[in-house]
């Protein structure tokens, strides 16, 4: 079981959160200019790095909110450091 | 969430729904008074129900929390801590999000209080009695009992009187609050969870039952 912990509650279960995917995928500015590739590319593909990945969680069974983690896929490490928001947001 | 309107407010007929209403756990409360103990591994387990209960959202360090703070006589708890005692309390529930909790029959007062000081400002106040019952469990063996459900490190080195918590009990979201040292908790459960949430926590306690 890992323990996640949220930015707001502290280190919990694994079992209090949802995992939400890779973070930082914007929706594109301008959908309609999309062809199929594109647009399946931004719906479907996404990194899977060996390593750091950036990936939001949500503390389902806790305070609901959304945030961001770092962890490392291979050994499941997540840094506390919450990363920074980015400027679009 | 439904933002129950000022108009449903006024219109409810708070006698007739006090004559007709029944609580969660109110077919299991012989139940369990027979298996509650005594003594110094004891463990007690009853309802409270109908506790008022207003979910408040305010931004946090603005105008308007100070506004609703001043109003309640209470200032807004910090993280996952409670501020009041267990007649009148806040809970903190989220960044932006705290649940106050006051002895039946509150609420509307407390909706009323709330609503005049966030007016003009951003936020929300809503009467969510009806979503939870309360169970409260209380005793020297009480931290075993949850502790066999609970992932949460609730030693008193790190979970004490006045914390909260929104966590799991076996499969269950629940808001947990220690009330004294005792330890004496509240349990805070939806009301279509109740009944297996006691399953659970009766059989965590039938160890104690032989003292």
């Amino acid at each position: 079981m890992l323990l996640v912990r949220c930015p707001w509650c502290g280190d919990r279960d694994e079992a209090e959160f949802r995992y939400g995917g890779q973070a930082d995928v914007d929706y594109p500015a301008d959908p309609h200019q999309l062809d199929d590739a594109a647009w399946g590319e931004y719906l479907f593909v996404r990194a899977n790095p060996l390593g750091s990945f950036n990936e939001r969680w949500v503390h389902t069974a806790g305070c609901r909110r959304w945030f961001s983690l770092v962890r490392d896929t291979a050994t499941n490490e997540m840094s506390p450091d919450i990363p920074r928001r980015r400027e679009s947001r | 969430m439904t933002v129950l309107n000022k108009v449903e407010s006024e219109t409810a007929a708070p006698e007739t729904a006090t004559a007709a209403r029944h609580s969660p756990l109110e077919h299991r409360a012989a139940e369990l008074e027979r298996r509650s103990t005594s003594g110094a591994r004891g463990v007690r387990l009853h309802e409270e129900p109908f506790l008022s209960q207003i979910n408040l959202r305010t931004p946090p360090g603005g105008v308007e929390s100070s506004a609703v703070s001043d109003s309640l006589g209470l200032p807004l708890p910090t993280v996952n801590r409670v501020s009041g005692d267990e007649h009148h309390a806040v809970l903190w529930l989220g960044p932006d999000e705290s649940l106050i909790v006051a002895p039946d029959g509150r609420a509307e007062h407390l909706l009323r209080t709330v609503r005049d000081a966030q007016r003009g400002g951003s936020g929300s106040a809503v009467d969510v009695s009806a979503n939870r019952t309360t169970l409260r469990l209380s005793g020297p063996a009480a931290r075993e009992v949850l502790e066999k459900l609970c992932s949460l490190d609730l030693h008193p080195r790190s979970f004490g009187p006045g914390d909260c918590a929104q966590t799991l009990l076996g499969r269950v979201i629940v808001v947990l609050w220690q009330l004294d040292r005792e330890p004496g908790y509240r349990i805070m459960v939806r009301c279509s969870f109740a009944d297996y949430l006691v399953d659970l926590l009766l059989d965590a306690m039938a160890e104690f039952l032989d003292g």
